[in-house]
């Protein structure tokens, strides 16, 4: 028992060295997580700091002039044009030029001093719905403030409701709150899943697979060493990515350390396990390579990483019961964010537990009887 | 040796090429699987699957208030097909529901509501799960929806209830009924084009240069030019089937849209693909070995056409520091002419620009790796 711990640990030691002497592979396992982390922090988000837009104003009245006024004072909006005709509103939306048109019709002053309601139309590019959809929310919002003030300066009544808001966990309703912990899960995934992945395969395409197998090493014993640089490999770039996002982002850590790197652990069994799967698959690196992709792709887009897994259909829900990453992006989450302790983690670290064990023992069946 | 002769060996020896290289695919499950499966697999999911519109949200409703007033609004939130609403009348229970996570978004409805009502200001207070922001940004919007359009039910029933006194009335155009499949389904093509073009090519010709049987080739009467021909149209192919699998599923599965012409269309694909290409060939050889090669092209191509493309995150969403960096990759000009194309038609003001960009990056690619593969030959 001692003597297999040994070798396990002489062939972690040996794997590690194969993995870091070489610089450009040493920083391949750095400098692309703390990128993508800084990028993926400044890009993923779905609001909008930069909207461009133009003018119809056929009233150009005071109040008219009194509205726009809210929308330049704004930090988003940019008015880039002013147009005379209704027929330009094409063409400036046509060409991207705007991502929309506030068009003002001519009686809006008359009917506001007559206590009338007064229409606002918004022309926007619908090419993206979801920007389209947003930017229209951030008019509703500068509208309703414009109304607020009207009504009180008019000596009109206050609105008959008022909505008030609050968000739990994300005061500022910031996408990279979101973001940023969830990437604690994703990167970590798909190095894992490669690293894993390759490291086996590279010994088969070189042929040292077969050098392996006739040392005393027992192929499970092989498949330890394989697997626990990789997940060590792991352990560090969640480690990455945690300090970007309290060190860069400074999002605050609402739970214990201890809790997280636990689930991570517990996470990293099933990521390694699937790798050392597809590692038995693949022959060659470039099979590796692409297999570990085409696991990838899907598991990261049903993973709740981009869209919410609540708003699949019911089947699509179903299969991300088997997705690791769901479970590790829930478990960052809520650690990060919410602060939750191991125990209401449960629900998350079971199904965790299960797959890492039906992976890795498939994978050391394979082991032993397709590879050895 | 006649002219005609020549150029007959030449195209010879470039087909013997092609005829290799597309038994070495066919052969190979996994680029089988990267060409085909995974398009498929991608359309499904995006077409199907994946969606940024949200409907039915659970959310928990409490009643402080018991005036009809009241109840009239949470009947109205109950009957809204974008809330799935539980009633009650505890806080303390619709907060337990919402740390379990069984609900996303709290309505509240405070005690004097209804007296308030008539005074002005009475209160509904909106309590989001806020971890995922932009999902919790929706929950609002639909809260504020839905009692906007309960104040003027109200008002066309005859009760006062003062509105406005500007209402917003927004049109989207090219996209009327706000389905988020119109963009990502189209969006999607850049992803499965840069997989097929740069990822795969890249990682088949660093294997050669890996093991050693591209110098072997560079010592045979195959010229350089007709090497790189050889070695890419058959994945130049593998990208142009996948763009037919894309867009016929765009069209008679999913439904998008389809304002400009197939012409423009394939011809934006054509340069875009030459351009995937040329970034894999490049990278390949300047790298040379798998692991490396196939690392930096997931970071300069796979990731851009993700994040920084606008094909889901829209490039008015980022700093501008980071809008000025996608400029330099390619994928953000070819979302540019897929949204365009399918959702708004052929409009050449933002047509020829983007193609015009993307024919520059093309030729220069091509130029760089004819020099590099040449050099290596000397």
């Amino acid at each position: 028992m001692l003597e297999a711990l040994y070798r396990i640990l002489a062939l972690t030691r040996k794997e590690l060295l194969a993995i870091l002497k070489d610089p450009r592979s040493r920083y391949s396992l750095l400098i692309p997580p703390v990128l993508q982390c800084l990028i993926y922090g400044y890009v993923a988000t779905y609001d909008l700091n930069d909207i461009p837009y133009a003018v119809l104003d056929q009233d150009r009245s005071a109040a008219s002039q009194q509205l726009l006024a809210r929308f330049d004072g704004s930090a988003v909006f940019r008015r880039i044009a002013n147009l005379n005709r209704a027929a330009d509103v094409k063409s400036v939306i046509n060409e991207q030029r705007v991502l929309l048109v506030i068009q003002i019709d001519q009686d809006f002053e008359r009917r506001l001093l007559s206590g009338r309601q007064a229409d606002v139309q918004v022309i926007a590019d619908g090419r993206n719905s979801n920007t389209a959809g947003t930017a229209i929310g951030y008019i509703g919002g500068i509208v309703d403030s414009f109304n607020t003030t009207w009504r009180r300066e008019h000596g009109q009544r206050s609105m008959p409701v008022r909505l008030t808001s609050r968000a739990w966990y994300n005061p500022n309703l910031e996408t990279r709150w979101h973001m940023i912990p969830a990437l604690i899960g994703t990167l970590t995934f798909i190095q894992t899943l490669m690293l894993t992945g390759l490291s086996v395969a590279r010994e088969r395409e070189q042929g040292t697979f077969d050098q392996l197998l006739v040392t005393p090493f027992r192929p499970v014993e092989i498949m330890a060493g394989k697997a626990i640089p990789a997940m060590l490999v792991g352990i560090v770039q969640a480690t990455l990515v945690l300090l970007v996002a309290q060190l860069w982002f400074q999002i605050p850590f609402a739970g214990s350390f201890i809790t997280l790197y636990a689930g991570l652990t517990v996470f990293l069994l099933a990521a390694v396990g699937m790798g050392l799967l597809l590692s038995s698959v693949a022959t060659t690196m470039q099979q590796a390579m692409l297999y570990s992709f085409l696991l990838i792709m899907p598991f990261a887009l049903l993973s709740g990483l981009t869209t919410p897994v609540s708003s699949m259909p019911m089947l699509l829900q179903y299969v991300t019961l088997i997705n690791p990453l769901r479970y590790a992006i829930d478990i960052a989450h809520r650690v990060y964010l919410e602060g939750v302790g191991l125990t209401l983690l449960i629900p998350e670290l079971w199904p965790l537990a299960i797959i890492a064990v039906i992976t890795l023992s498939a994978a050391s069946w394979m082991f032993r009887h397709r590879l050895a | 040796m006649t002219e005609h002769s020549a150029f007959s060996a030449r195209m010879h020896r470039a087909l013997s090429l092609i005829r290799k290289e597309t038994r070495q695919i066919i052969r190979d499950p996994s680029s089988i699987a990267i060409g085909i499966v995974l398009p498929v697999l991608l359309i499904l999911l995006f077409g199907y699957g994946l969606s940024l519109d949200v409907t039915d949200v659970p959310v928990a409703i409490v009643l402080e208030d018991t005036s009809p007033a009241a109840t009239d609004l949470a009947a109205s939130f109950q009957l809204s097909h974008y809330f799935d609403a539980q009633p009650m009348t505890s806080m303390p229970r619709a907060e337990a529901l919402m740390l379990s996570r069984k609900v996303d978004g709290i309505i509240r409805i405070r005690p004097d509501f209804g007296r308030r009502i008539n005074l002005g200001g009475a209160e509904v207070q909106v309590l989001v799960h806020g971890v995922d922001a932009n999902h919790a940004r929706i929950i609002q919007g639909y809260a504020q929806g839905a009692v906007s359009q309960w104040m003027a039910r109200r008002a066309a029933q005859g009760y006062a209830m003062p509105t406005g006194p500007i209402v917003v009335q927004s049109r989207m155009w090219f996209n009327e009924a706000n389905e988020s499949r119109y963009f990502l389904v189209p969006g999607l093509i850049v992803l499965i084009m840069t997989l097929i073009g740069a990822l795969l090519t890249a990682l088949v010709m660093a294997r050669e240069w890996e093991r050693g049987t591209l110098e072997a080739l560079f010592v045979t009467p195959v010229r350089t030019n007709e090497i790189l021909l050889g070695k890419t149209i058959p994945y130049f192919a593998l990208g142009v089937i996948g763009f037919v699998l894309c867009l016929v599923a765009a069209k008679f599965l999913f439904h998008v849209p389809f304002r400009g012409s197939v012409a423009v269309l394939t011809a934006a694909s054509v340069v875009y693909l030459l351009v995937a290409l040329g970034i894999g060939l490049l990278i390949s050889s300047a790298f040379r070995s798998q692991f490396v090669a196939s690392q930096i092209t997931v970071l300069v191509t796979f990731l851009p056409a993700v994040m920084l493309s606008g094909f889901l995150f829209d490039l008015r969403s980022m700093p501008a520091m980071v809008r000025l960096m996608t400029y330099v990759f390619p994928a953000r000009y070819y979302v540019a002419l897929l949204q365009t194309i399918f959702l708004a038609g052929d409009i050449w003001a933002v047509i020829l620009p983007n193609i015009a960009v993307l024919s520059g990056m093309a030729a220069l690619l091509w130029t760089f790796t004819y020099r590099a593969a040449r050099k290596s030959l000397a």
